[in-house]
């Protein structure tokens, strides 16, 4: 079996190719050296030390993390209608209306970015954290919608009705039945959001005025090389912390789907 | 008798004495979907106490039907009539009807005990008469003791059962069912049908059944429905609809029937005289004739049953045809010969009960079939 030798060596360097050099990062954040180059110099743990010194960081972070709960929060609940819609009721314009909603996921987003830009300032608005939000509800939103159609999709329409047949009300039935169903997808929207918002690089740096998040922060200190090791360091915990998110994401994903017995239909781990 | 005692669940004799009263009406239903016609002026009454099927092809518009009668499908026009109230307007949570979903539609994420009482959160009464009452209703559908079980851990039988459990918790006038057999393995669905069978004599409420097993409503049903498109073609009871079937589509529906190209000939004083194809001319009763007769073509249909073939030594008590086994089809308990009766261009089926002693005919084999004027349908 030669052929299959060859794609799997293949797809081993296509795998190396892909997290080496975020392998790195962890590496070089340990080293003590402020040149990020081989041969390693030493172990240390101080440039995670200095992370704290770094005042506009925190203000970064928290930028960050306003922005990213609240737009996940936005993305999910305006996603839970529309896939809700979406997937019970049959209406004019379903299809395009549809697709023009999920067109951010492959328009450019410094096309997204730059328009959104021109259009606050032509109606003369500040620029701060909550232009941020706006974008990020609108790039975060065609995922928080793919979850929930499938989540949707995968519910059994006659649990609803068997709920309405049997005395309760339509917002009692969504509470008791559809709500609890979906709640997993739900989750898994929220945190996909999240990580997804904190991770946003070009329309946080268009949009955020004089409030950059961590991304836009992380940019703007590579322009110092002493800073580039602490960096390294604030990486390698945003990795990990992703990692974490994703990973939680996709449990109550699966969870969501052995619940109510559907077949596992993708996804996005 | 776990459930509330119903006068309606009285013996038979009883009800042959006073008719039953009206639970259901439809007063010329149709239904548009778009350009689409699905149900088209349907005219019926389903009476209180009733086991009930509406039984036709995928698409007849029978499960249609049953969703105007629970208010999930609203219709445009005509009426709807559950115990002699007009249900335009009345939503599905507000009528006295529950139903059992072909897929069945156990909540997942609950156990069985709340599954069978969710219908009783909105009622009032302590928790303990409503525990009482769950458990009373899972002993009557046979799952004694399964209460605390995750829902989404049974099987099929079990889930068609918590199903009914939770259905009839609510005492509901009348109790729909679409479809409610057919994911069910062979064996599984006669048990469930003779269950359903005991279940509705228990309770006394009136069962309307969604199906497309012409053999499963026969089974089941005081009365049945039979629709093609929308309409129904013929409300009878199943002896009725066997013997008698109101159009050549419904006699195809139900069971096999022979089919014979036939011409009247004569008609008065309630007799018929028609000359059919192979059995040649006879006089059958104007009851054998459904529909109004202009007289000429026609065509008679029989079912396999109603013919013998003839062995040696044989005669028959009323008329007989000769003719030739084309082919045999052996069951087991039953033979099925198709036999070309001399002067047809098509054999005609006839089954045969293998008794003791009986033996199986060959092919080829030339023989003489016994028939009677009697098991005639004449189809226009």
């Amino acid at each position: 079996m030669t052929d299959g030798r060859g794609l799997r060596l293949y797809a081993i360097l296509y795998l190396v190719f892909l997290y080496a050099p975020i392998l790195l990062l962890p590496v070089f954040a340990l080293n003590d050296a402020t040149i990020v180059a081989f041969p390693l110099s030493g172990f240390t743990t101080k440039w995670f030390g200095q992370l704290a010194q770094l005042p506009t960081l925190f203000d970064a972070l928290r930028n960050s993390l306003i922005i990213a709960v609240s737009s996940s929060i936005l993305a999910t609940t305006l996603g839970l209608f529309a896939a809700r819609a979406s997937s019970r009721y049959d209406f004019a314009g379903k299809g395009p209306i549809m697709g023009l909603i999920m067109l951010p996921l492959v328009l450019p987003e410094i096309i997204v970015a730059m328009s959104l830009l021109m259009v606050l300032l032509g109606m003369g608005l500040n620029l701060a954290v909550w232009s941020v939000i706006l974008g990020h509800t609108l790039i975060c939103m065609p995922f928080a919608i793919a979850i929930l159609s499938a989540a949707f999709q995968s519910l059994d329409r006659s649990l609803e009705e068997a709920a309405y047949d049997l005395g309760e009300s339509r917002w009692s039935t969504f509470r008791l039945i559809t709500l609890p169903l979906v709640m997993p997808g739900i989750v898994s929207a929220l945190l996909i959001s999240f990580t997804i918002s904190m991770d946003e690089f070009i329309i946080a740096f268009f949009l955020a005025g004089a409030e950059p998040t961590l991304p836009v922060y992380i940019y703007s200190q590579l322009r110092f090389p002493k800073q580039i090791p602490s960096i390294l360091a604030l990486g390698t915990i945003l990795v990990a912390v992703s990692v974490v998110l994703l990973t939680i994401a996709e449990y109550f994903r699966r969870r969501g789907i052995a619940k109510v017995g559907g077949k596992d239909t993708g996804g996005f781990l | 008798m776990t459930l509330a005692p119903n006068p309606l669940a009285a013996p038979a004799a009883t009800l042959a004495a006073t008719p039953r009263p009206t639970m259901i009406e439809f007063r010329d239903v149709h239904k548009y979907y778009g350009d689409y016609h699905a149900l088209r002026g349907i005219t019926a009454t389903i009476r209180a106490g009733e086991f009930f099927s509406l039984l036709g092809p995928s698409g007849c518009g029978k499960t249609t039907l049953l969703r105007t009668i629970a208010g999930f499908e609203g219709i445009s026009s005509g009426a709807v009539l559950i115990d002699g109230k007009d249900m335009q307007g009345v939503p599905a949570n507000v009528r006295p009807t529950n139903m059992v979903f072909q897929s069945y539609a156990i909540f997942p994420h609950l156990t069985v005990a709340q599954n069978v009482g969710f219908g009783l959160r909105r009622e009032g009464g302590t928790a303990a008469e409503k525990a009482r009452r769950v458990d009373e209703a899972l002993e009557m559908v046979g799952l004694k003791g399964y209460g605390a079980r995750a829902a989404h851990a049974l099987s099929g039988g079990q889930r068609q059962r918590v199903a009914l459990a939770r259905a009839l918790i609510l005492k509901p006038k009348v109790l729909l069912l679409d479809e409610p057999l057919s994911a069910l393995d062979k064996k599984m669905r006669e048990q469930m049908q003779v269950e359903l069978i005991r279940l509705q004599r228990q309770v006394g409420i009136t069962f309307i059944l969604v199906t497309h097993d012409q053999e499963e409503a026969l089974v089941m049903s005081d009365r049945i429905a039979v629709m093609f498109e929308g309409q129904i073609a013929q409300l009878a009871d199943p002896e009725m609809l066997y013997r008698r079937p109101a159009t050549r589509q419904v006699a195809d529906f139900i069971g096999v029937m022979n089919f014979l190209p036939a011409t009247v000939t004569s008609e008065a004083a309630g007799r018929i005289a028609i000359d059919v194809q192979g059995l040649g001319p006879c006089e059958i009763d104007a009851g054998q004739a459904p529909g109004a007769l202009t007289g000429g073509a026609a065509e008679v249909g029989f079912r396999p049953e109603t013919l013998t073939i003839l062995y040696d030594g044989q005669t028959a008590t009323d008329r007989e045809t000769p003719g030739t086994i084309e082919e045999v089809v052996y069951y087991g308990d039953m033979t099925y010969y198709d036999v070309k009766l001399d002067g047809v261009d098509r054999p005609v089926r006839i089954s045969m009960r293998n008794v003791f002693g009986r033996p199986v005919l060959d092919i080829r084999t030339r023989t003489r079939v016994a028939w009677s004027p009697g098991a005639l349908v004449l189809f226009r």
